[in-house]
């Protein structure tokens, strides 16, 4: 088995005047995923969501900047770290992967053991 | 290694010639079999490479084998499993190429002539949708033809570094991402066959009408394609989209001789010498033409493999079956949404309903500005002005498509067009 993470990229506005209701969905839509990813035989190591880019602070060179590192209209709000056979078992799996406001991206894990 | 008692040929220049023979029809299934044992297409290709080298030396002593692709598995997988057993930590580190079990195949069948194919899985793995299409076609071209990284940046107009560059970036993600060394389940089939017949289909047409160079056709690439065709064909020959494209290939090609003049300048269908057509070509396509479209619906290279069916069976331009056309054209829209398409449906249209009816539709598509810059569209365009007498505006639209190819043979046919109805229009 293979590790990647799938990087949920979304238009954050999609969320700001969602309120409870798409709070409510959106948690029902991952526990979802989650149990789909074990019928799939891959395998949930990790992940989480992100509060905002408007909370965000890059730094480059040291300096401190307010905002995210790259402003773009879809911006990584959340992640997972899964498990798979191979890169087709991962796309099978990062297709269930709610993203309503956008998509993912797939990306695998680099094996840094053994140099 | 024992070689087998082939022909015991010593001459060097007869060598030479044996082992370039056998790169060209047996790269590919050398390669996939040694992928299986290295599980890393770079190592595989290395591997690969010194078989070919050692076959010259080798067959040189002992005469050229009875079954050269065998001959050099064989010398390929030795060499892989050499440098695996050599390099425990190599061998830990390198990615699942493949399942585990083929590891033990490979240890197994050590010594012994190797003949599972592993062909298909080499070709989707280097059509695998994760890569972009261009990285696909060099893949392809790189891995399962054999052909040189210069080939294909010749062949593509793209320096040398950067076709390196796309290569062994595709190459790298192949192995990091690990996509998988396999043939598509039933499921994924459909989708991932027709990736593989666009690659092939393209390779073809950058050979068709080479985007630079001296000549219209490339023969290198659309031989190279005809072969890939022809390969995929025997490997999976209940895929009736398979029999299309391979259909589709030779009548397309079977017109390659008349496609230009002793000059080298364009002559469109409609001024082709038709009896110089290959008509073996046409009659081995029109056959397969019939079983593509045989049960349930046909796919898109059936379809358009069925139409140059019929304009290679007609008699003349004019005797086209022009209304059959028609109806090709409407179903392979249905199956295949392209603006090129409806382009070349204008074509048609104009034949049955006149110009004028088929510059509305080319109207539409301008319009929707699919096609802007594909220099077909302006060309289409400026032809239908011109049957209708429409000087001016022709030899505009010649002017815009000029501008938007470099082939130097349809240059020049836009050239004289432009020519011809300046003086048409008193210029």
């Amino acid at each position: 088995m293979a590790q990647y993470a799938i990087l949920i990229y979304e238009d954050e506005s999609g969320f700001a005047n969602g309120g409870d209701e798409l709070w409510q969905t959106m948690m029902e839509m991952h526990s979802r995923f989650a149990g789909q990813v074990g019928e799939k035989g891959g395998k949930i190591l990790g992940g989480d969501a992100l509060e905002p880019t408007s909370t965000a602070t890059s730094i480059r060179n040291d300096v401190v900047t307010d905002g995210p590192f790259a402003e773009t209209k879809e911006a990584l709000g959340g992640f997972y770290l899964i498990e798979a056979r191979d890169l087709d078992h991962a796309i099978e799996i990062a297709k269930l992967c709610p993203a309503p406001f956008g998509g993912v991206e797939v990306r695998p894990i680099m094996d840094t053991s053994g140099g | 290694m024992a070689a087998d008692a082939g022909t015991a040929v010593h001459d060097r220049n007869a060598i030479r010639a044996a082992v370039a023979d056998a790169h060209r029809r047996e790269w590919a299934f050398v390669l996939a079999a040694t992928a299986r044992v290295t599980r890393d297409l770079d190592a595989a290709e290395e591997c690969v490479q010194d078989a070919y080298v050692s076959a010259l030396d080798a067959w040189a002593r002992q005469g050229v084998p009875r079954n050269p692709g065998a001959w050099l598995t064989t010398a390929a997988r030795h060499r892989a499993l050499d440098t695996l057993r050599r390099d425990r930590t190599l061998r830990a580190k390198l990615p699942l190429l493949i399942p585990e079990q083929s590891q033990a195949d490979a240890e197994a069948d050590d010594g012994e002539p190797f003949t599972a194919d592993d062909r298909l899985r080499l070709v989707f793995t280097c059509c695998h949708p994760a890569l972009a299409r261009e990285a696909q076609v060099a893949l392809t071209l790189r891995l399962v033809c054999g052909l040189s990284t210069g080939e294909i940046a010749k062949a593509f107009l793209v320096s040398e570094s950067t076709m390196a560059a796309r290569v062994t970036r595709a190459k790298k993600k192949i192995s990091a991402a690990r996509i998988a060394y396999r043939v598509p389940d039933a499921t994924e089939l459909p989708d991932r066959l027709d990736a593989v017949l666009t690659v092939v289909h393209l390779v073809f047409t950058t050979g068709h009408t080479a985007p630079g160079g001296p000549d219209l056709v490339r023969a290198d690439l659309v031989d190279r394609a005809s072969e890939l065709a022809r390969m995929l064909r025997t490997l999976m020959p209940d895929e009736r989209e398979v029999a299309g494209l391979l259909a589709l290939l030779l009548i397309t090609d079977a017109r390659r001789e008349t496609r230009t003049d002793a000059q080298g300048n364009l002559l469109l269908l409609e001024q082709q010498d038709r009896s110089l057509w290959d008509a073996a070509r046409i009659a081995d396509g029109s056959a397969l033409v019939i079983e593509s479209l045989r049960g349930g619906r046909p796919g898109r290279f059936a379809l358009q493999a069925a139409i140059a069916a019929v304009h290679a069976e007609a008699a003349s331009y004019q005797e086209t079956d022009w209304p059959q056309l028609l109806v090709l054209y409407d179903r392979l829209l249905r199956v295949w949404p392209s603006p090129v398409v409806e382009l070349n449906r204008t074509v048609v249209v104009a034949m049955v309903s006149g110009p004028q009816a088929a510059l509305d539709d080319i109207a539409k598509l301008e319009a929707e500005g699919r096609l802007d810059g594909y220099h077909y569209l302006p060309a289409t365009k400026a032809d239908l002005l011109r049957r209708l007498g429409r000087a001016a505006e022709a030899r505009s639209a010649y002017l815009a498509a000029l501008k938007l190819t470099d082939n130097p043979a349809e240059r020049g046919f836009l050239s004289r067009r432009v020519a011809e109805v300046s003086m048409a229009d008193g210029r």
